[in-house]
């Protein structure tokens, strides 16, 4: 064996590191005391420290948004800044896209699209934009980590100190996921925040991983996009929410649960005091929840249904309330929540017994997808928790039934016993505009086409989807052996759509004597009960009126 | 907006239920409608008139009520809808709550 020299010839391993020292020293005359950076210098500080073709994070899920920093971004000489690759959760901000109009960026992986869907196509027909994919969140995150983690990120907290410290709270969202990933492999954080303070409530990101900090002209922006007016929920909607509590929830004595952003859920939700309690429900479902702090959840939080909710974000007008139940949310030693959507997309992944949520579109298969001919839109959170994890391993009531109603099981795994996550899609035959719910092919096959996809972007597998509940009543596809049975089972609670008239009475018949299809009126469910007297609360002030005050809606809620 | 007029007759050999009194139901609210129940003598038959906004439909419509006036197994009723953008289910879920409340008030 050769003698190891004291010349170390080798490669150096530390490059990263001397690289960004490099960099921050080019930006060392525009810091103000400690790591303070005025707001008048943000672009020239992004110049300093960001090189063309690198690879940047921008903080902004669906709620809060490093939005100063992002149209600092857009200002930057773009002879010099270039060909960046954009990694991030969302991207909903026009000014997340104009960087891609502008040429200071090239290529994007993210993860859902938002309002900006329309011209995320748009440039990758034109060539502007080069798309990596489009993952789900704990697969970007997971990137983050691997093959794609950020060289410079910007960033979004409530509060810094002088020491870079930092007070992300109630919206600390997707922040130290980004933060870990770029700081600890020597790259570059700099953090917008509304306030620069002596003292925080409390040290949500370290000051050492943080390496500016820019008071932002305004307060950054929160979108509220998880309240729903009880106020708009439908007697359909009830309809439907009747079917899923009694032909779901206690059918198979689901504990464990995210509901999707809709009225549907938000319709389950204001039912769980009324019709959950007259189905003796209380204390056998929705005890332990991964949500964001839905109001539409104040009056079963009222009422003692609920032990624990671990949040992804915030919601705006929620923080008191949040803040009075510490028994039910997460709260700091400071008394507000912290969220976390790593860590409530990992339960959402692997923990939860059931995700129930709604979509555009469902196939003849089973799979659907939210994703037009002319959007890219991505998914956020429900494909992580619309599928089975295949790594779980802890049983529960729930799981178990419904993995033992598998009639296939056997033909994968022998004699072994196995569980499967509920994985329910709640629609209406018929969506907006009397558009149809149920299709032959997705139009998710003709956007892969527009804009040059590898695949259809689906949000749920039809392999994954084991229930679907539309005012038909409930198909239970779990149960069916085989493709065919599951495409029967579909065709008969598809309505009146061209997929549901293709359904033969004796075919649906049969499987209403299998148990695979109930009726409203097989599942004892009155259509006529179906009003909106059944809501426990039935417009924003009476979750007002509920939270004792402490709900504090957003103005464009209030109409009182 | 012009409005446009389904009109239609429906006739079961099995029809044999009729409603006690005439009803209301529903609003002609965004995705909602109206739908008013009254008895008349109709040789057993049902006869229906839908005023909706939309057109391109019709077949739609004459499936739905079908479906509703053989489950019910109606007969001797006269049916109007005032529609505003009403999907099948909403449909189907009003003329149900129409009918439970024409047979049991």
């Amino acid at each position: 064996m050769a003698q190891m020299s004291n010349d170390d010839t080798r490669k150096k391993r530390n490059q990263r590191a001397a690289d960004t020292a490099a960099r921050l020293e080019a930006a060392a005359p525009l810091f103000g005391a400690g790591k303070e950076v005025s707001s008048d210098n943000t672009v020239a500080l992004l110049e300093a420290v960001i090189r063309a073709g690198d690879i940047v994070n921008i903080e902004g899920n669906n709620q809060k948004q490093a939005d100063f920093l992002a149209e600092s971004l857009n200002k930057v000489d773009r002879s010099k800044i270039h060909d960046l690759h954009m990694v991030q959760s969302a991207v909903p901000l026009a000014s997340h896209l104009d960087l891609f109009e502008n040429g200071i960026a090239k290529k994007l992986d993210f993860a859902f699209g938002g309002p900006q869907a329309g011209r995320v196509a748009k440039f990758i027909s034109e060539g502007k934009l080069q798309l990596g994919a489009i993952h789900t969140y704990l697969e970007l995150f997971g990137r983050y980590f691997l093959d794609l983690t950020p060289r410079v990120s910007l960033i979004c907290a409530f509060k810094a100190d002088r020491k870079g410290n930092l007070y992300t709270g109630f919206n600390t969202e997707d922040t130290p996921t980004i933060v870990e990933a770029t700081k600890f492999r020597q790259g570059i954080v700099i953090a917008q925040v509304n306030e620069i303070v002596d003292e925080l409530p409390r040290v949500d990101i370290p000051g050492d991983w943080i390496d500016a900090v820019i008071q932002s002209p305004k307060p950054f922006f929160v979108e509220p996009l998880f309240t729903r007016d009880p106020g708009l929920i439908t007697d359909n909607q009830i309809l439907l929410a009747m079917l899923c509590l009694k032909g779901i929830y206690a059918e198979y004595g689901v504990t464990s649960m995210n509901h999707g952003i809709g009225f549907l859920t938000s319709a389950i939700e204001l039912l769980l005091p009324t019709y959950g309690e007259e189905l003796g429900l209380k204390g056998k479902i929705c005890t332990h929840m991964i949500l964001n702090p839905h109001p539409t959840m104040i009056p079963a939080i009222e009422t003692d249904w609920v032990d624990t909710i671990h949040c992804f974000g915030g919601e705006l007008g929620m923080e008191d309330y949040v803040a009075s139940r510490p028994d039910v949310f997460f709260i700091g030693p400071d008394g507000t929540l912290r969220s976390n959507r790593a860590f409530a997309q990992t339960a959402g992944h692997y923990a939860l017994d059931m995700f129930i949520g709604g979509t555009l579109q469902i196939d003849k298969y089973g799979n659907s997808s939210t994703a037009t001919a002319s959007r890219v839109a991505g998914f956020g959170g429900a494909p992580n928790m619309g599928c089975d994890a295949k790594g779980r391993r802890h049983s529960t009531g729930a799981w178990l039934q419904c993995g033992q109603e598998l009639p296939s099981l056997d033909q994968q795994l022998g004699t072994m016993p196995r569980g499967k996550r509920l994985v329910v899609q709640g629609v209406e035959t018929f969506g907006e505009g009397r558009q149809p719910v149920f299709v032959d092919k997705l139009d998710a096959w003709k956007l892969a086409e527009n804009a040059n996809l590898d695949l259809p972007p689906v949000m749920i597998y039809g392999d994954d989807l084991t229930h679907i509940v539309t005012e038909e009543g409930v198909a239970y596809l779990n149960r069916c052996p085989d493709l065919d049975s599951r495409m029967a089972a579909i065709r008969a609670v598809a309505g009146y759509t061209d997929i549901g008239l293709q359904a033969k009475p004796e075919e649906t018949k049969r499987l209403r004597e299998a148990n695979i299809v109930k009726t409203p009126d097989d599942l004892g469910v009155d259509p006529s009960r179906a009003t909106r007297a059944m809501l426990a609360a039935k417009s924003v002030k009476d979750l007002v009126t509920w939270s004792n005050g402490l709900y504090n809606p957003p103005s464009r809620f209030r109409n009182w | 907006m012009a409005l446009h007029t389904v009109e239609f007759d429906i006739k079961l050999n099995t029809g044999t239920i009729t409603i006690d009194v005439p009803t209301h139901t529903g609003v002609v609210g965004s995705s909602d409608m109206e739908v008013l129940m009254e008895p008349k003598d109709l040789e057993g038959g049902v006869s229906v008139r839908i005023v909706t906004p939309v057109t391109g439909f019709d077949d739609l419509w004459k499936r739905v009520l079908d479906k509703f006036v053989n489950e019910t197994a109606l007969s001797d009723t006269r049916i109007e809808i005032n529609d505003n953008n009403a999907t099948p289910a909403v449909v189907l879920l009003r003329l149900r709550q129409a009918f439970s409340q024409a047979t049991t008030d």
